[in-house]
């Protein structure tokens, strides 16, 4: 594939922007707090961690991440959530791409920073959505996949990423306990972390005989509905060390399109997306998946995870159950997957989980991970994906 | 008055399954079948499209039993979906109906069948295909 930032590729292995802080909101069920409101607990906590940033004078452009109006109907977030957070009349951009849409609002703040034209820029995103009943909310995060086919004939995003699971275990037989597993360790990994939407164990018995939403998938094998934010504060690598010490590189980048429906594509077991833009990620990073000491993907399902080791080569195709039943994505594994508890326990507020992945992995990398630290962590990979794999982003970090 | 040329579209795919009929477009220029119909040709961006009626039965490629549903779908849960190749790069998902659950399996033949009428709705108005065993439908 052609790489879509050519400047990257020139700079294959130096960074392309610094991480000079970041911010998140508590995950959870917050009840009565509105999606400007929880953006404004993830900015705050971005300006205090930078005593050096003067906000208003030094951010020029935001760009936030937010999927669905039906929500809190209101839509123009850009400008809102700016409003609350002190920093207006900078300018700002909305970018919806369903559940990936905050590492999109990464991907523009990459665009941005490297073009020139904006030095230092605040790159979130935000969602609201506890206050709905369970049956509005599969509703609303349904738009982004196919109407006229797809959610015409009744499918949901559960019941997409079952086929997904089921091809899977068709092709490779992989199973419902190998699924459940991930359920296991990534629950294990949110019970560590304070910001975590459900801090608690789960165990192997508990999530095989959760109720069935769309078979295969079962209760513990679907993230979580969640209220959230999150989001950075990226500049120019020369200019980092003006705000902080300790910055965090994104060293490499990638993003990528496919068809809106999942009946379209020639394989149900791989999201393209996911592959295209982890090879252009590595290539821009000059890195090989074997050097990932921490990765956030997106376990939007349990399903997804596994498909996500194979499509990011932290495995071979079809060997994504055993990667997981083998202990390789655990703390202490290969590579450590999830160490927030990913969107299953940390919980997955849609607009802001691109950028709460990297939230996670600027805390890993500059050892403020608390109990669920992963030592010595030298570079991480955020893997972020929208709707059924039709937008996909990967981005790989490197500590100063 | 001239007749308005053929549209290539999904409203134009509807009425022809409320006629009973599923259809594709196929690309008169590099061959391409385009399923549903498409104004453009995505391979070649060619317009020079013509309707190609798909065959009424085809493998199913991967399915799901829905249990937790939209509010339009929560009486029928649970219910099967599943995708279907009707002939090469010719794909469609659809509800499976007539059939034990534990009866449906990757690979089986399904044959096309269509709803009565479209659903009491504002918008859109639509019929719906859907897919169910070739013989005779499951004993319950």
């Amino acid at each position: 594939m052609e790489s879509q930032i050519n400047r990257g590729l020139q700079l294959a292995g130096k960074p392309l922007v610094s991480i000079v802080s970041a911010g998140m909101s508590k995950f959870g069920r917050r009840e009565g707090l509105y999606g400007r409101e929880l953006f404004t607990e993830a900015a705050s906590e971005a300006f205090e961690r930078c005593p050096n940033l003067d906000p208003r004078k030094d951010i020029k452009a935001a760009f936030i991440g937010m999927m669905g109006e039906s929500f809190e109907h209101q839509g123009h977030t850009g400008p809102t959530v700016m409003d609350w957070a002190g920093l207006l009349p900078i300018q700002a951009f909305r970018l919806e791409g369903a559940c990936g849409s905050s590492a999109t609002s990464i991907r523009c703040g990459v665009f941005a920073v490297l073009s020139g034209l904006a030095d230092v820029v605040l790159v979130g995103g935000v969602e609201k959505m506890t206050h709905r009943s369970t049956s509005d909310a599969t509703e609303y995060l349904a738009m982004a996949c196919d109407f006229p086919f797809e959610q015409w004939n009744g499918l949901t995003f559960p019941g997409l990423f079952a086929m997904v699971a089921t091809a899977h275990m068709h092709k490779y037989g992989t199973t419902e306990e190998q699924m459940a597993l991930v359920a296991v360790k990534n629950h294990h990994h949110g019970a560590m972390n304070p910001k975590a939407h459900m801090q608690k164990e789960v165990s192997l018995e508990k999530a095989l005989s959760s109720r069935v939403v769309a078979w295969p998938l079962k209760l513990y094998d679907c993230s979580l509905i969640t209220d959230g934010a999150s989001c950075l504060i990226l500049t120019k690598p020369e200019l980092a060390k003006k705000f902080t010490d300790a910055p965090v590189h994104i060293i490499g980048s990638g993003q990528a399109s496919d068809t809106i429906g999942l009946y379209e594509r020639k394989e149900f077991t791989t999201l393209s997306v996911g592959r295209l833009s982890g090879e252009e990620a590595y290539k821009t990073a000059g890195i090989t998946p074997a050097d990932v000491d921490v990765a956030e993907v997106h376990d939007c399902f349990t399903i997804a995870e596994i498909v996500a080791y194979e499509d990011l080569d932290f495995c071979k195709p079809g060997e994504g159950g055993r990667f997981i039943e083998e202990g390789q994505s655990q703390i202490g594994g290969k590579v450590a997957v999830c160490t927030s508890g990913g969107l299953k326990s940390k919980g997955h507020p849609v607009g802001a989980t691109g950028t709460a992945q990297a939230y996670e992995i600027y805390l890993q990398l500059t050892e403020q991970a608390g109990r669920r630290q992963v030592k010595g962590a030298e570079i991480g990979l955020t893997h972020n994906v929208g709707g059924l794999g039709a937008t996909g982003v990967v981005n790989i970090y490197r500590r100063w | 008055m001239a007749e308005e040329p053929a549209q290539f579209t999904i409203e134009e795919f509807y009425k022809f399954v409320n006629q009973g009929r599923l259809v594709g477009a196929r690309c008169k220029r590099c061959g391409e079948l385009l399923v549903p119909p498409r104004p453009m040709c995505p391979k070649c961006f060619s317009k020079d499209l013509e309707f190609k009626e798909l065959p009424k039965q085809g493998k199913l490629l991967t399915y799901t039993i829905i249990h937790i549903s939209p509010e339009r779908f929560q009486k029928l849960t649970p219910y099967a979906v599943g995708i279907v190749k009707l002939e090469e790069d010719a794909k469609l998902p659809g509800m499976i109906k007539d059939i034990n659950f534990d009866r449906i399996k990757i690979g089986m033949t399904l044959a096309v069948n269509f709803d009565k009428k479209a659903d009491a709705e504002d918008w859109p108005q639509w019929a719906r295909y859907y897919f169910r065993p070739t013989e005779n439908p499951a004993t319950p």
